[in-house]
């Protein structure tokens, strides 16, 4: 019962026997996991309230606690309210009699994906003897061989453990981690081929020797999870290690302001990238976040022609350590909307080949990577699924600082919880069979190029859906011929 | 409608043949993507002497089995010497007030140097059912910031999207696009083929896996003096038309082949890129061979499929491109279709098959089956630059 850091099973020496109380278990089910008799059972606990289909017990409790407290209700991860899955109603295309499916068992099949500002186009000398050169300089870029990266999960937020079993996957597998906005402590030094690191407006740990520490600088302006407002790491993660590579005293909250205080404006957007540009010579892509509001397309745009490389979208299902409930749950739109729109958009506009676009916010599997593409991402970013694949189970509370699996803490009884190495075999392995299933049902449409899947919306076809909503998503709906 | 449509399937699965007598209207692909399997033919004299058209259609006589009868045609470079200097457009109406428009629209732009009939005969497997017409147009007014090509393009866009019934079959200088729905032969014998003479000419002969009765949907596809005959399916459509979008290219008749003229226009026209080169962005080299490649080459073919990743070329198919100067013949990356080339003297022949090009040139000097992705390029000798002659065989 030493196993629960929530205190949920404690022994009473009198009685001498085990007891629980049920109130303190979050349900993150790692006792469950490792009992060794399998005597544990974690079940959800029937609750007195009464279920009532508008004021449900999660409002009740709310306003209790709230009534108690005069506090905002916090909460962690992605947006669990029911909101309609637009993934769920999207269905893939495949290859029958007039087009030959691919076995990508036998063919060569190919997902490798390029991050990073395009020409639209290439000068190219052909001498009369037949030797062909390249003229154009090629701006930086991240070579994914899977187009899916860890989404940025800051060392404070998230135990060193846990940040370098993502980074050494990300190293095993071809692909990138992002620090987040958490500095760099320097076990991750080793990383920097793999590693994308953050700029955010709190600049916890920013320095030259940082932004030049990774392959690529990402500016993060909003998250899913909370658009429009800052960031929040309680103090009680803010350890010994968190303050020195933040560079904040020990257990003082750390909190990131709303907006960076340097941008007000999109110009002002424009001189931070060209300021990380000059500061890292040029040499790697600097990328703008942005969370996926109702305006999404026209600042994505703008982002681009202030000279983003490239663009990470996180929508309403994006995570999180640590969020007001209220935010979480009621701010953003859907990234699938978000990820149509905007790649519209900057083809509207001429400019699509001047950034990639990256999709986050609630990518569950390997399907959702595939729609997301064909809708018109270049890659996307998983945060949750990588956690999960880390042991997570979604108890939501990694703002207590008390996971009990050692990611979402920095207690160094819980953080040893989780090897990195294993950790590291985890992640890696999601990645590859994701890998594999995307090859799979893109071998199954007769494709055996990843490009030609990215924004191909002709694969897609929409289930149950309202023509204003197909129009937006630039699908037809299913039962539609080509 | 779907009475109609039905009717017109139950008719076919009786007789294919039936097809060109007595029908209702069939459904034009226009609105549709239809995946055709096909067969193609290509012939060119590199010298630039002119044969008769009797030999491609003795070709693709022979690959009749390739077709369903419902698309067949054929594009002729080197027909109109006289008039070498005009745009020549082929011209499909659906009616007399379609003509009317359009004639308008073309009349405020160009001027019209001559205007007639597409000379016909009467074939009984073919019923006309579109007004066929071709112009000699010399272009009046060409905005700065236009090319003279890509105001003729501009042109071509605006009659097919905008003019309702109106479909500019080809527009080049020089050349002609002659289609239309039945069987190679009988398409040949309805627009008097046989009296053309060409130096090129591009041959196709289809198997939509859907009723047609639109003559604008067979192929060759034309812009410019561009044609594209294909036989696959394009699976990567979606996005290489999306690609074009952003390159101006409307992208109207929902037929994968306009793609691929496009794309050719873009890179070999726009871009300036050789016809080698270009079948390197549609049908790029795998990125395991690639990375093989040694540095400059590698940092080339990178950038090239970085950059161009959308307009590559996924799924089967083989296709013949030509324009004035040259013919190309390409295969996919995973040659998933037929593809033969053969040389004798100073002809160069590709088709689907090897026994039509045998049956024109029973005895070729060579012929080969050129590899996935390989290129076999014909170059006009009086538009060579190099002495390099023929390419493909040996990559």
């Amino acid at each position: 019962m030493r196993v629960c850091s929530y205190g949920a099973n404690f022994y009473d020496e009198n009685a001498n026997r085990v007891y629980t109380e049920n109130t303190k278990c979050v349900g993150c089910h790692f006792c469950e996991a490792i009992c060794p008799t399998e005597a544990i059972t974690v079940r959800k606990n029937d609750f007195d309230i009464r279920p009532l289909a508008h004021w449900t017990p999660e409002h009740l409790i709310g306003i209790m606690k709230q009534a108690e407290t005069g506090g905002v209700l916090l909460t962690s991860m992605g947006n669990d309210r029911p909101y309609f899955s637009y993934f769920d109603r999207i269905v893939l295309n495949a290859s029958q009699v007039t087009n030959p499916s691919i076995d990508p068992l036998r063919e060569p099949m190919e997902i490798r994906t390029y991050i990073g500002r395009k020409e639209e186009k290439l000068e190219i000398e052909e001498d009369e003897d037949g030797t062909v050169k390249l003229k154009t300089e090629i701006a930086p870029q991240l070579k994914l061989e899977v187009p899916v990266m860890f989404t940025a999960m800051s060392y404070g937020s998230i135990s060193l453990n846990a940040i370098l079993s993502l980074a050494r996957a990300a190293r095993t597998v071809g692909t990138f981690f992002n620090t987040g906005e958490g500095g760099l402590p320097k076990e991750l030094r080793e990383f920097k081929d793999n590693m994308i690191v953050q700029v955010a407006s709190g600049r916890f740990g920013v320095s030259a020797d940082y932004l030049n520490a990774g392959s690529a600088v990402e500016i993060k302006i909003g998250q899913g999870a909370k658009p429009g407002i800052g960031g929040h790491l309680p103090g009680e993660k803010v350890t010994e290690p968190i303050s020195e590579t933040r560079m904040i005293p020990v257990g003082t909250d750390a909190l990131s302001p709303a907006p960076h205080h340097d941008i007000y404006s999109i110009e002002d957007l424009r001189q931070l990238i060209y300021a990380i540009k000059e500061a890292t010579r040029y040499e790697k892509p600097v990328g703008v976040k942005i969370a996926a509001v109702h305006n999404v397309a026209p600042i994505a745009a703008g982002a681009v022609r202030a000279g983003a490389d490239y663009i990470v979208i996180d929508g309403i299902r994006g995570g999180t350590g640590a969020a007001p409930k209220i935010t979480r749950d009621h701010v953003g739109i859907p990234i699938e909307f978000a990820v149509a729109v905007v790649d519209q958009r900057l083809r509207e506009e001429g400019i699509r080949h001047m950034a990639s676009i990256v999709v986050a916010g609630g990518i569950r599997n390997s399907a959702d990577v595939i729609k997301a593409i064909a809708l018109g991402a270049d890659a996307v970013y998983i945060g949750t699924a990588a956690l999960i694949s880390l042991g997570c189970h979604l108890c939501q509370t990694c703002y207590l600082g008390k996971c009990n699996w050692g990611i979402a803490t920095q207690d160094p009884k819980l953080t040893k919880r989780l090897n990195p190495e294993i950790g590291a075999r985890r992640a890696a392995n999601l990645l590859r069979a994701w890998a594999h299933e995307i090859k799979e049902i893109l071998g199954g449409m007769g494709i055996n190029a990843i490009e030609s899947l990215r924004g191909n919306r002709e694969v897609l076809r929409g289930v149950g859906l309202h023509e204003y909503e197909l129009k937006l998503l630039g699908i037809k709906p299913a039962g539609e011929a080509w | 409608m779907l009475y109609t449509r039905f009717y017109i399937h139950a008719l076919l699965l009786q007789e294919v043949n039936a097809l060109s007598y007595d029908l209702p209207r069939l459904i034009p692909d226009k609105d549709f993507k239809v995946p055709s399997a096909c067969g193609v033919s290509g012939i060119m004299n590199t010298s630039g002497k002119r044969f008769s058209g009797n030999m491609i259609v003795e070709s693709m006589a022979l690959m009749r089995e390739r077709g369903n009868g419902l698309g067949a045609g054929y594009a002729a470079y080197g027909i109109y010497p006289e008039l070498k200097d005009l745009y020549c457009f082929h011209m499909l109406y659906d009616s007399d007030l379609d003509k009317k428009n359009a004639e308008e629209y073309i009349k405020d732009h160009y001027e019209i140097i001559e205007s007639e009939p597409i000379p016909t005969r009467k074939n009984p497997h073919i019923k006309e059912v579109h007004i066929l017409w071709r112009y000699f147009l010399k272009p009046k007014f060409i905005p700065e910031d236009m090319s003279e090509e890509d105001f003729v393009v501009s042109t071509v866009m605006f009659i097919n999207e905008k003019i309702n019934g109106a479909f500019v079959m080809s527009s080049g200088k020089n050349m002609g696009v002659f289609k239309g729905v039945g069987f190679p032969e009988d398409i040949a014998d309805f627009y008097r083929i046989d009296e053309y003479k060409g130096y090129i000419w591009t041959a196709h002969n289809r198997f939509p896996t859907n009723t047609v009765g639109w003559w604008g949907g067979a192929h060759p596809f034309g812009i410019l003096d561009w044609t594209v005959v294909h036989n696959g399916e394009i699976s990567s459509y979606g996005i290489n038309r999306r690609f074009l979008e952003a390159y101006g290219y409307k992208c109207t008749l929902m037929t994968d082949t306009e793609v691929v003229a496009y794309l050719v226009d873009l890179f070999m026209r726009r871009f300036g890129y050789s016809p080698q080169l270009t079948a390197k962005i549609l049908a790029a080299p795998l990125w395991k061979d690639i990375d093989l490649m040694p540095e400059e080459e590698r940092k080339l073919y990178t950038a090239l499929r970085m950059n161009y990743g959308g307009a590559l070329l996924n799924g089967p198919f083989a296709i013949i491109v030509a324009n004035n100067n040259m013919m190309m013949g390409l295969n996919d990356r995973i040659k998933l279709r037929p593809l033969v080339a053969a040389t004798k003297d100073d002809f160069l022949y590709i088709a689907s098959e090897e026994s039509a090009i045998r049956v024109v040139c029973p005895e070729p000097d060579e012929v080969w089956a050129p590899k996935a992705g390989d290129p076999v390029v014909g170059v006009l000798k009086s538009a060579r630059k190099t002495q390099v002659v023929l390419e493909g065989e040996n990559g």
